[in-house]
């Protein structure tokens, strides 16, 4: 059974993917940092344009996940990996309150943030190398957290 | 509540969103992956061998949509009012706060949810409750 992803067709159907996901960021508005924030100033002019972009996303998501919960293969052979983790700890809570606060100051999150930087947007390279070094920063943290190493 | 009809694009956010959830249905039912960008781009970090090229596919894949959408059309505005300390600090944050969540928009706030994760549902109203308290406090109490 192949566990890793690896084979040519595995890359151009990842490539596909990320390619559809970056059009659909872009057809939605969600490219647009300024659209983000005027969906989450509830309290001000409201745009709720980016509810129905979830809507949309998660009317297809749910049946395709519906069809690979019964399976144990992926289309092209690779097993499928979903989440297992169940808990709904600090780590989760905390983790996402604090990416909340950082949406809401500028309106990107991770991937319309590689959009922008596709599109050469000099605000989107700031954002990304910042989201980058946090990420290692995190990276850092846990190994520390842990000297034993998991 | 006021809403914003002159800048509602209803259609265009349902198309949008739907090829957002096409695109995680190819991820899934071909690749056997979640289309999280957290853990994608987390991934790189413990890098296995045989991980990394479709982890740089999928991301490549995100940076070609604005060129590819030029072929047809010029891309919508992208309107970013915020100066570059204020973008580098909220991208620190996201990195962060994204990689202890296990997850941002698309992993818990389309696959999650799309898979009826109870973590996701809490992970996405946590993450949507902080934004709006956010730019409430930024535009209506300190009126940025």
């Amino acid at each position: 059974m192949k566990n890793h992803i690896s084979n040519t067709a595995a890359l151009a159907f990842s490539l596909l993917s990320g390619l559809i996901f970056g059009i659909g960021l872009i057809l939605a508005g969600m490219a647009n940092p300024a659209k983000v924030l005027a969906f989450l100033d509830v309290s001000g002019w409201w745009d709720p344009s980016l509810g129905l972009v979830m809507a949309g996303a998660i009317g297809i998501g749910l049946i395709a996940f519906t069809i690979a919960k019964k399976r144990q293969l992926s289309y092209l052979g690779f097993s499928i990996q979903l989440p297992a983790n169940r808990t709904i700890d600090q780590r989760l809570v905390i983790g996402s309150m604090a990416f909340g606060i950082g949406w809401g100051l500028v309106g990107i999150c991770p991937a319309p943030a590689f959009v922008l930087l596709g599109a050469g947007n000099g605000k989107g390279l700031i954002f990304v190398v910042a989201m980058i070094i946090g990420m290692g920063i995190y990276e850092l943290l846990e190994h520390y957290r842990k000297p034993a190493g998991k | 509540m006021l809403i914003d009809w002159n800048h509602f694009t209803p259609w265009s956010a349902l198309a949008g969103g739907a090829l957002i959830g096409v695109a995680s249905a190819i991820f899934v039912l071909f690749n056997g992956r979640i289309a999280g960008i957290t853990g994608i781009v987390g991934g790189l970090f413990k890098p296995k061998r045989r991980d990394i090229g479709w982890r740089l596919a999928f991301i490549a894949g995100l940076m070609a949509a604005p060129l590819a959408w030029l072929l047809f059309a010029p891309l919508p505005a992208i309107e970013i009012d915020a100066n570059s300390t204020l973008l580098a600090a909220a991208g620190l944050i996201v990195g962060i706060g994204t990689r202890y969540a296990s997850g941002c928009t698309s992993g818990h706030g389309v696959c999650g949810i799309s898979r009826l994760s109870p973590r996701s549902i809490i992970a996405t109203l946590a993450f949507i409750a902080t934004g709006v308290l956010t730019v409430y406090a930024a535009r209506h109490v300190l009126g940025a």
